[in-house]
């Protein structure tokens, strides 16, 4: 790849573009109007142009001028953390709140490099009785504590 | 003496027993989670948002100011403490501020920080109260076309202060535009981006999208290299300013103050870009500028100051064009949205109450800073001895319990960790993401006045230059574009920031 000089700024350009694109492909069945009468369409579509310009000059730059690559990527912390979060919504509803914000908490302890198995337990202990206090007795959210698949409601 | 009555009105509403208590909870809760390393205001806010749903307006409000003052005083504690500054405007308090932490003057530097703050946060409030309802004023004569150039100015100069690419903060500005546009179309109701999915008929949900680029990527972000802090100053000591000490910081707190006032109330302006410019100014007239740097007092007096005046300032086209200036007034816009007000010139008219509640609950919020803050100081402290790997878990399950009850809805904790992946790669390609904020917000708006603009002239786009106000406000947008692109500023633009 000689010809990237800026890998950051092409990856950007290309990401910009890309998300232009869709957003243009979304709007294509949206009534675009007149410039008196603008439909759902046309605000959207002109955004979408103005972006993947944009985009373009990003991208011709990255593929002018030197520059970094992005690197140091915390692969580890993000796919554990986002897959917390993921799970905290898929299970919200069938395994209810007090289950659910357990696993999430301990699942999301495994992200750092600093783990350690006591200390993560400790934690999960604290925030689910933390967020007991806090968010049910306290704030009173309508949140069920065991969901329908470990025999609440 | 009108002014004397509405402050009395809003007294009288902040020193209600219940709105005391909410800006009392709001300046404790933002410090606490300022404190932390890493989240800076936007993320405090963002993350705290859901818990003044239930509350009236006007409580709501108060509690998210004093959250916000209190997220950025925490993050000058932390920033004078261990260097670790949580957000771009602490970052010039931690030059000189850890340098004084380190030669074992933390107490003074935090004192300095909390009564420079708190004297500008008492002349901003007034400024506030002075020009906030004129303006108003002339705002109920903008019609759609100066508020769409209004807007585009705001958007522009967002992007020229910002650090970092032009185009980038465009193009970044740009998809937050189209961001906020996902859901029902205004006028015909047709649902529109929406990736064909049924939870996105009424858009992308707001606090879902701060808290996943803000919060989760954050986050993700400090895990990057782990390694054990150092805390300067275990034991804080001196909290008590000298005479010398008050003599040397007057100058730069009243400088500070005027200075960041007036960069507050310009769009795209507030806190960040106001203790840059005081710092630059301290250094400049100072007849021994070595000594920034190691440990001048004179770097965090000023700084400290502009940067609260900014915060309050920037209120003031917030609440009375409704127009957010920076990305925590959007965050205040879509509170209020969410609280069923429409922010904008009426707003004075119409609900005095709010308006100048808000605006005598600053001042009693600054006070209450300076109470809780140095008394508090040994606690904080204590707190930034926790490590974050045992910190960040409970912030994560704070972020999702949050956006999950909002609206009792799982989607918007996807949302959450979908803006949370996007706004770490772009993080991570050196893309803002707070401008992108400020156009999720600015976007149904912008489309609007838009849309009203070109009905109300025919489609004729000369509506925006014929018009004396709003071709004032695009030629600024037009001169700050051309001025920001040209080489020789770009150069002195990364310097500065670099600094």
């Amino acid at each position: 790849m000689g010809f990237v000089r800026n890998p950051k700024d092409v990856i950007s350009g290309l990401l910009f573009i890309a998300i232009a694109l869709l957003f243009a492909w979304q709007s294509r069945e949206l009534t675009i109007g007149s410039a008196m009468r603008m439909g759902p369409g046309y605000f959207p579509l002109v955004l979408s142009v103005v972006m993947g310009l944009l985009g373009l000059i990003v991208l011709i730059n990255g593929l002018r001028y030197p520059g970094e690559a992005p690197s140091g990527f915390a692969w580890r912390a993000l796919v554990i953390l986002v897959g917390a979060t993921l799970f905290f919504g898929f299970a919200m509803r069938p395994l209810g709140f007090l289950p659910t914000l357990a696993i999430t908490v301990f699942a999301s302890t495994l992200a750092s490099t600093l783990f350690r198995p006591l200390t993560a337990l400790a934690i999960t202990a604290v925030m689910v009785v933390f967020c007991w206090g806090v968010f049910i007795l306290g704030l009173g959210l309508p949140l069920p504590l065991l969901g329908p698949w470990l025999g609440g409601y | 003496m009108e002014l004397l009555d509405n402050l009395g009105l809003g007294f009288s509403v902040a020193l209600s027993f219940q709105n005391l208590f909410y800006c009392f909870a709001g300046a404790l809760l933002g410090t606490l989670i300022g404190v932390l390393p890493g989240l800076g205001p936007i993320a405090t806010i963002a993350m705290l948002l859901p818990i003044t749903f239930g509350l009236p307006p006007v409580s709501a409000l108060i509690m998210l100011a004093g959250i916000y003052y209190g997220a950025q005083y925490g993050g000058s504690t932390t920033a004078i403490l261990i260097n670790l500054p949580g957000e771009s405007s602490s970052v010039v308090t931690a030059i000189d501020g850890h340098q004084m932490a380190k030669q074992g003057k933390a107490g003074t530097a935090l004192a300095t920080a909390a009564l420079g703050s708190f004297f500008a946060g008492t002349v901003a409030t007034f400024l506030l109260a002075l020009f906030a309802p004129p303006l108003a004023e002339l705002a109920l004569k903008f019609g759609p076309p100066e508020y769409f150039a209004l807007m585009v100015l705001g958007l522009v100069a967002s992007v020229t202060l910002a650090s970092g690419s032009v185009v980038k903060a465009l193009a970044m500005i740009v998809l937050g535009l189209l961001l906020g546009l996902s859901g029902q179309d205004i006028y015909t109701g047709v649902p529109r981006l929406t990736f064909n999915v049924d939870e996105l008929a009424d858009g992308f949900d707001f606090v879902a999208l701060a808290m996943g680029m803000f919060g989760l990527s954050e986050i993700i972000r400090n895990l990057e290299d782990e390694h054990n802090r150092t805390l300067v100053a275990a034991k804080v000591k001196g909290l008590m300013l000298s005479k010398e000490d008050f003599k040397a910081i007057i100058g730069p707190v009243v400088r500070g103050t005027v200075l960041g006032s007036f960069l507050g109330i310009l769009p795209g302006g507030g806190a960040m870009l106001s203790s840059f410019a005081a710092y630059s100014v301290e250094k400049k007239i100072s007849k021994t500028p070595r000594r920034f740097g190691k440990g001048a007092i004179e770097g965090v007096a000023g700084p400290e100051s502009a940067n609260n005046a900014g915060a309050q300032t920037s209120f003031i086209p917030m609440l009375t064009l409704g127009i957010p200036s920076n990305p925590v007034m959007a965050l205040m816009i879509g509170a209020l949205i969410i609280q069923g007000i429409t922010p904008g010139p009426n707003v004075v008219t119409d609900k005095p109450d709010l308006f100048w509640g808000v605006i005598a609950s600053m001042w009693v919020g600054n006070f209450m800073l300076v109470l809780l803050n140095l008394p508090l100081i040994g606690l904080w402290v204590r707190l930034l001895t926790v490590p974050y790997h045992v910190m960040y878990p409970a912030i994560i399950a704070f972020c999702c319990i949050g956006v999950y009850s909002v609206n009792n809805n799982t989607f918007d904790v996807y949302t959450m960790a979908l803006f949370g992946i996007l706004g770490y790669a772009l993080v991570k390609l050196d893309c803002e993401p707070a401008p992108l904020l400020l156009g999720f917000v600015i976007g149904p708006m912008l489309e609007e006045y838009l849309r009203r603009a070109m009905l109300i002239s025919r489609g004729d786009p000369m509506v925006f230059v014929t018009r004396p106000i709003s071709a004032i406000l695009l030629l600024l947008a037009a001169i700050a574009l051309v001025v920001v692109l040209l080489p020789s500023v770009q150069k002195g633009r990364e310097e500065a920031f670099k600094e």
